[in-house]
């Protein structure tokens, strides 16, 4: 038995695969927040961009590759439109952004318009015709332990990495991003800076619900390819996604971390399961959340105390009028 | 145009923005009923007959309503304090555990005794589902830890030990005495005594959806009638002013996730010995039915009065059986879901009316500004 085949190797693997939708999702909050909202509707944007992505490859005749990306950039308009109505609502029409963000993920969750969207168009029948396969970078795929963990996995992956570059870079290197932190922090000031404070809140929270659509792509293209009807094709995800925004302290490049960490105790009880240890699979299954848990804890009790990183107006509406 | 806030609120506004918000929420649903091919107005009648006024109909009614009656009093409870408990869900399945447990323990007794069986249901149902709200509040009131997260992630932990007690182990709560219930796991029939009694004859009426209300009336006499409620109103609105007044506010954070779960939980109780008889533990049984999500849409509709929601409560109940009745090609499952969605963001849109006043001004071309100020 080669190195690669030992379990560590395979859950870590593993780790990055299920860490992927969690990373898109979570870098999507972090825009989102960033510049002072906070979207609780993952989870619903992450679903409906599962479903629409799977149906979307579904009637692409052609190739796989050119099927796929289109896909993902349906499942991200998708999202961005559902972010849309949250944004509208918070933004425009000030409403409580956390009872917003429920009734977006109620209202495109697992009850609600995916599972519409999924009876209608008859998505849980369907097999499916085109997934995400790994790719094996430059042969370096039978390397041992770094092959299949670094060399060995899908286009969505090596976008992801690209993708936290790039928020890293826009959010701490740019000037866009020096005034996506300055809405978030003080939007009065950013105002008076000349900063269009709605446009930019309205550009993020949209980009973030792209980035959710992507995420939820991830599951029914490359996870599990397909698509199934209720809250089981994503589980948790989208609420553990907005958990690791704060693990991250509102910082791209700890996403990633926090992203594979949940990934890995997500990919766990599969991992075991095949190599059938006797393990009740229910304490498996609430690891990632009992984790979830206990990290947040330990983030709130400890470091955060000087409360690193949380935009100080994350939540609040910004009417001029008022300030 | 100019958005203004408001000083003070008519009376009347707090009752017709809500109607106002339903009313284009239906006409934007029906728009999105027609887009999607099917006839508006014949849905609305199906949904109306089915979930009210059919035969049979308001009977079916308030059985979808007494659990979310429950969750949306255990929402609202915890909202009104900007405490964002969003795992009624996890503590009604903690209530179910515990409500059966309790009369799973009391045996077979005589059909007297059911006045104890409610009363002990209730009990323990209220003591767990207050004791699993006490996690994230504890955690909130000790470690400031976000409770909306972790009461969430509780649901799914609570949703998986439903699994575990009835599926992966051969626990208390599981019926293996017959080689079928072996090979098909359930649990256990709870005794005769234990089932709730019903009232009216035309229109059944369960016991919990009874409690549902007395539980509502008990909410509002704590919140607008005692010290506790105002004290809960100045935490909500301003912290700091709170603090200031000498207010312990980590003693109130823990007593309103308590009070929140232990409703919460009641509702469990309800699920038992009104209905289901038994510990549902399969993920289309009692976890399919997202009662605790309900509630906060049930919660929010209500603007967090708990006699609205008690209405509220019966609205959306009839939505939800309707669902179920008419479920089909005409029909498809997740409509409810994004009826409920998009209910609730008219509601939310239309609080904007509520806390200001739209004033149409009109800016003359072409005048320099300032120049009217001499």
């Amino acid at each position: 038995m080669s190195v690669n085949d030992s379990l560590i190797v395979i859950v870590l693997a593993q780790a990055i695969l299920y860490g992927t939708p969690l990373l898109y999702a979570a870098l999507g909050e972090l825009l989102a927040e960033r510049s002072g909202v906070l979207n609780l509707g993952v989870q619903g944007m992450m679903l409906f961009g599962a479903a629409v992505g799977f149906w979307t490859t579904q009637r692409i005749d052609g190739s796989g590759p050119a099927a796929l990306f289109l896909a993902v950039l349906v499942s991200a308009l998708a999202g961005a439109a559902l972010a849309a109505i949250h944004a509208f609502l918070v933004i425009t029409l000030r409403a409580n952004q956390i009872v917003s963000g429920l009734a977006l993920t109620i209202f495109a969750g697992g009850l609600g318009l995916s599972a519409y969207l999924g009876t209608e168009l008859g998505l849980a029948d369907l097999p499916a015709v085109h997934q995400f396969s790994d790719l094996d970078v430059l042969g370096l795929g039978d390397l041992p332990v770094v092959g299949p963990i670094l060399f060995d996995q899908s286009a969505l992956v090596y976008a992801s990495w690209i993708l936290t570059l790039l928020v890293a870079l826009y959010l701490g290197r740019t000037r866009w991003g020096l005034n996506v932190r300055a809405v978030g922090e003080a939007p009065a000031s950013a105002d008076a800076m000349g900063v269009n404070v709605t446009l930019y809140r309205y550009v993020h929270v949209m980009v973030g619900g792209a980035f959710a659509g992507v995420a939820g792509a991830c599951y029914s293209l490359s996870i599990t390819p397909g698509w199934t009807a209720g809250d089981t094709l994503v589980g948790g995800a989208g609420w553990i996604a907005i958990a690791l925004v704060i693990f991250a302290f509102w910082r791209a490049e700890l996403c990633l971390v926090g992203a594979y960490l949940f990934g890995a105790l997500s990919a766990l009880p599969f991992a075991l399961q095949a190599r059938e240890v006797d393990v009740t699979p229910e304490f498996l299954y609430a690891l990632p959340y009992v984790m979830t848990i206990v990290v947040l804890v330990l983030v709130s009790t400890g470091l955060a105390r000087r409360r690193l990183g949380a935009p100080a107006a994350l939540g609040v509406p910004y009417v001029r009028e008022e300030r | 145009m100019k958005l203004e806030r408001r000083l003070t609120q008519p009376w009347w506004l707090s009752v017709a923005v809500p109607i106002g918000s339903l009313v284009v929420a239906f006409a934007i649903i029906g728009v999105v009923l027609a887009l999607t091919g099917h006839d508006t107005w014949e849905t609305y009648r199906k949904i109306v007959e089915a979930g009210f006024t059919g035969s049979g109909a308001m009977s079916a009614t308030l059985i979808s309503a007494t659990p979310i009656l429950f969750t949306g009093l255990a929402a609202a409870a915890a909202f009104r304090m900007q405490l964002f408990n969003i795992g009624a869900e996890g503590q009604l399945y903690l209530g179910a555990v515990g409500a059966s447990w309790i009369a799973l323990q009391l045996g077979d007794r005589d059909a007297t005794s059911t006045p104890l069986f409610v009363v002990a249901m209730c009990v323990a149902a209220a003591a767990l589902g207050a004791l699993w709200a006490l996690i994230p509040g504890v955690l909130r009131a000790f470690a400031r830890t976000n409770e909306i997260i972790t009461s969430l992630m509780l649901n799914y932990v609570a949703g998986l030990l439903l699994t575990y007690l009835i599926f992966d182990s051969s626990s208390y709560w599981r019926d293996t005495s017959t080689l079928q219930a072996r090979a098909f796991p359930q649990g256990k029939p709870m005794p005769e005594a234990s089932n709730w009694p019903t009232f009216g004859a035309s229109v059944v009426v369960p016991l919990g959806f009874l409690l549902g209300i007395l539980a509502a009336l008990a909410l509002w006499v704590l919140y607008s009638r005692m010290r506790f409620g105002f004290e809960v109103g100045v935490i909500a609105d301003s912290p700091r002013a709170a603090r200031y007044a000498g207010m312990r506010t980590r003693r109130k954070i823990l007593a309103v996730m308590a009070i929140s779960g232990a409703i919460a939980g009641i509702g469990g109780a309800s699920q038992i010995g009104d209905f289901t008889h038994t510990l549902d533990g399969s993920p289309t049984g009692l976890q399919a039915a997202a009662f605790g999500y309900t509630g906060i849409v049930v919660a929010a509709l209500a603007r967090y009065n708990p006699f609205a929601v008690c209405l509220v409560a019966v609205l959306i109940g009839g939505l939800l059986n309707a669902g179920y009745t008419l479920q089909g090609p005409d029909f498809p499952s997740g409509l409810v879901g994004v009826m409920q969605g998009i209910i609730l963001f008219c509601a939310l849109g239309g609080e904007l009316l509520l806390r200001y006043r739209l004033r149409i001004t009109r800016v003359r071309a072409g005048t320099p500004i300032g120049e009217g100020a001499t």
